[in-house]
């Protein structure tokens, strides 16, 4: 990981042509219809669309929880799709390679905020000891430190989606897939953790893709892919009140 | 790597707990059958063993005495004593009935097996052993020994049909192989409970004697009397306990008897054989059902705990599946729920079957080798229960943690 930061052109991701049709025949629907992207190490974009544009599904491809049709994707210098799957083992791509933050923190309610963070880097096979080393680091980051012994019932929204976060970024992916993270908070909250979300990227040259349709977020993205009918556009955003 | 089995139990150690503790009733009253039926082998051995018999001699073609009735002349003992390799003989006769206590407010029924023996010292067959307060019987009438599982106590006044006695000693674990507590009275006593009439009866077949040209024939003084003195007397046993020589072989001694005594006689094994396979083969196999019905029970509640606690989780479930997480992770977090809350309810289960069992009415042996197997029994159940939740849980979709 520490090799892989020193070196930027080893972290983002390029997608090219990635297509995903569900069904067969006359049935078939084209989720994704040859989607480009690139995000590049430190970099946070937004994807925005209406319902029903093939948001979730452009995210689930990425995620390596569904398979794309296909089409081309690149994890910083290696090829993990290439019109079929290049990695066998897609959970410990998962784990090692992508993190991810949900609509809902949906953290693990018998585990401690610590553990929560620290859950990741164990199941990698990282010492507990350094584990929860590495999940206090990134609480002290994002300022929930002081919450490190608490259930995550006894947090409030946006401590449990900090918490979400530092889970998403604790083992250094080179990606983190934001799905809708500020959907259940307000105004202030939801640019208080787009503005973390920045900070992280540039702190662990993370790319970071945040799925939205929040109006007052969208300001908030540099860069801006729409999605519509499977196909996305790029074009420039305002960039706003996030240092 | 943390334990996510033991941190969730942590986390809902009450309901852990409750379920533990109920499922743990369960184990217990299992636990609590299987030591009614060994209890029940323990009575029946206890009851050979007290017997201090090496040869039962019983009526030919029967299982007597304890499986079915048996009646022998009260004399054949003379001409077993003299069979080569017979140690000592001795009467008995056995007779399951309510026993009555009398006295100012001690009126009770006592379900007892009263055991007609000749007031013989001690080692002899069929004598009580383990007295524990007391003295034997030493008289040929109106005494009795009693069990102290009877209730009796020293110097209590019994009823026995028409008879009452007086309890001079009392024993320790002499049951009948249904657990009724032996009360032992001198033989000549057992027979009249045994086999005598009522004084209403015994007028009627005299009359009835009288009446018949048969049996009061003119001409033939003194055989009315006779037969009368023939039908008020009881000189029936139900079995003759056999002592051998020491070293000598029971078959050896026991053939020449079956040959021309024209008895039937069983050896130690042949009537341990005849109590446990054959008088308690029915209630050994109710028990059985009722341990399998208990199994399939339990089974039935610890999957539908399992899996409810599972279903509860499938959010949670989805998320560590996408971040990651092993389907050997998760499945052996299920495992470890299933097998802990086997762990909580076999030790609930046997503290409480511990517990109970001296109160329960029936003799209840647990032994710790059923302990064993039941703790074994409990976690295959709970391994096996757990399957259908660890099925769910691996079918469980991690895009389910993305919305859209």
């Amino acid at each position: 990981m520490d090799k892989n930061r020193s070196d930027p052109s080893a972290r983002g991701i390029r997608i090219e042509g990635l297509t995903k049709r569900y069904g067969h025949g006359d049935t078939a629907v084209d989720a994704l219809k040859g989607v480009n992207m690139v995000v590049a190490p430190g970099e946070v974009v937004g994807l925005v669309g209406p319902s029903g544009s093939g948001k979730s599904t452009l995210l689930k491809c990425l995620g390596a929880i569904i398979e794309p049709t296909s089409g081309r994707m690149v994890l910083g210098q290696d090829v993990i799709y290439d019109n079929g799957w290049k990695i066998s083992d897609l959970r410990a791509l998962r784990r090692d390679k992508i993190g991810f933050v949900f609509q809902a923190p949906y953290l693990i309610p018998f585990l401690d905020v610590t553990d929560n963070v620290a859950l990741l880097p164990m199941l990698a096979g990282v010492p507990n000891a350094e584990a929860r080393q590495r999940a206090m680091a990134l609480l002290t980051a994002l300022d929930v430190q002081h919450r490190a012994k608490a259930m995550p019932s006894q947090l409030s929204g946006g401590e449990q989606q900090r918490v979400a976060i530092a889970r998403g970024l604790v083992n250094r992916p080179p990606v983190i897939l934001a799905d809708e993270p500020t959907a259940p908070l307000d105004s202030e909250r939801a640019l208080a953790v787009i503005r973390i979300l920045n900070q992280m990227a540039k702190q662990f040259d993370t790319a970071i893709i945040v799925v939205t349709h929040d109006e007052k977020i969208i300001p908030t993205f540099k860069r801006i892919y729409h999605i519509r009918d499977g196909v996305t556009h790029e074009e420039a955003g305002e960039g706003r009140g996030t240092n | 790597m943390i334990s996510l089995a033991g941190r969730d139990i942590l986390h809902a150690w009450g309901k852990f707990v409750l379920t533990g503790i109920g499922l743990g009733l369960l184990i217990g009253v299992t636990l609590t059958m299987a030591g009614v039926y060994r209890g029940m082998v323990d009575d029946a051995n206890v009851l050979l063993d007290n017997s201090g018999a090496d040869l039962w001699v019983v009526q030919k073609d029967t299982q007597g005495p304890y499986a079915e009735s048996s009646s022998l002349y009260d004399d054949t003992y003379r001409s077993i004593l003299g069979i080569s390799g017979v140690a000592r003989v001795a009467n008995v006769t056995y007779l399951t009935m309510q026993v009555s206590q009398i006295g100012d407010g001690k009126a009770r029924d006592v379900r007892a097996m009263v055991v007609g023996i000749p007031p013989d010292g001690a080692g002899h067959p069929g004598q009580p052993g383990y007295l524990v307060e007391g003295r034997r019987l030493t008289r040929g009438h109106f005494e009795a020994v009693a069990d102290i599982a009877s209730g009796f106590a020293l110097g209590d006044r019994i009823r026995i049909r028409r008879n009452e006695y007086t309890v001079v000693g009392l024993t320790r674990r002499m049951v009948s192989s249904g657990g009724d507590p032996m009360v032992f009275i001198p033989l000549k006593d057992a027979q009249e409970a045994q086999f005598l009439k009522d004084n209403d009866a015994i007028r009627a077949q005299r009359a009835r004697t009288a009446q018949s040209p048969a049996l009061n024939r003119p001409g033939v003084p003194g055989l009315l009397d006779a037969v009368i003195a023939s039908q008020s007397t009881n000189t029936s046993v139900n079995a003759v306990l056999v002592q051998i020589e020491p070293g000598t072989d029971p078959e050896a001694v026991a053939e020449p008897i079956r040959r021309w005594k024209h008895l039937s006689v069983y050896t130690r094994m042949q009537m341990q054989s005849i109590l446990i396979e054959k008088l308690i083969a029915t209630a050994a196999k109710q028990i059985a059902m009722f341990l399998v019905i208990l199994a399939i029970v339990s089974a039935a509640i610890v999957a539908f705990i399992i899996y409810t606690l599972t279903m509860g989780k499938i959010r949670e479930i989805a998320v560590l599946k996408l971040i990651g997480t092993t389907n050997r992770t998760i499945a052996g977090m299920i495992l470890q729920q299933a097998v802990a809350l086997g762990l909580i309810g076999f030790v609930v289960g046997k503290v409480a079957a511990t517990f109970w069992a001296p109160v329960f009415p029936k003799y209840v042996l647990l032994e710790p080798g059923d302990a064993v197997r039941g703790f074994v029994v409990v976690i295959v159940i709970c391994v096996l229960a757990s399957v259908l939740a660890i099925r769910a849980a691996l079918k469980v979709d991690p895009a389910e943690a993305i919305g859209g």
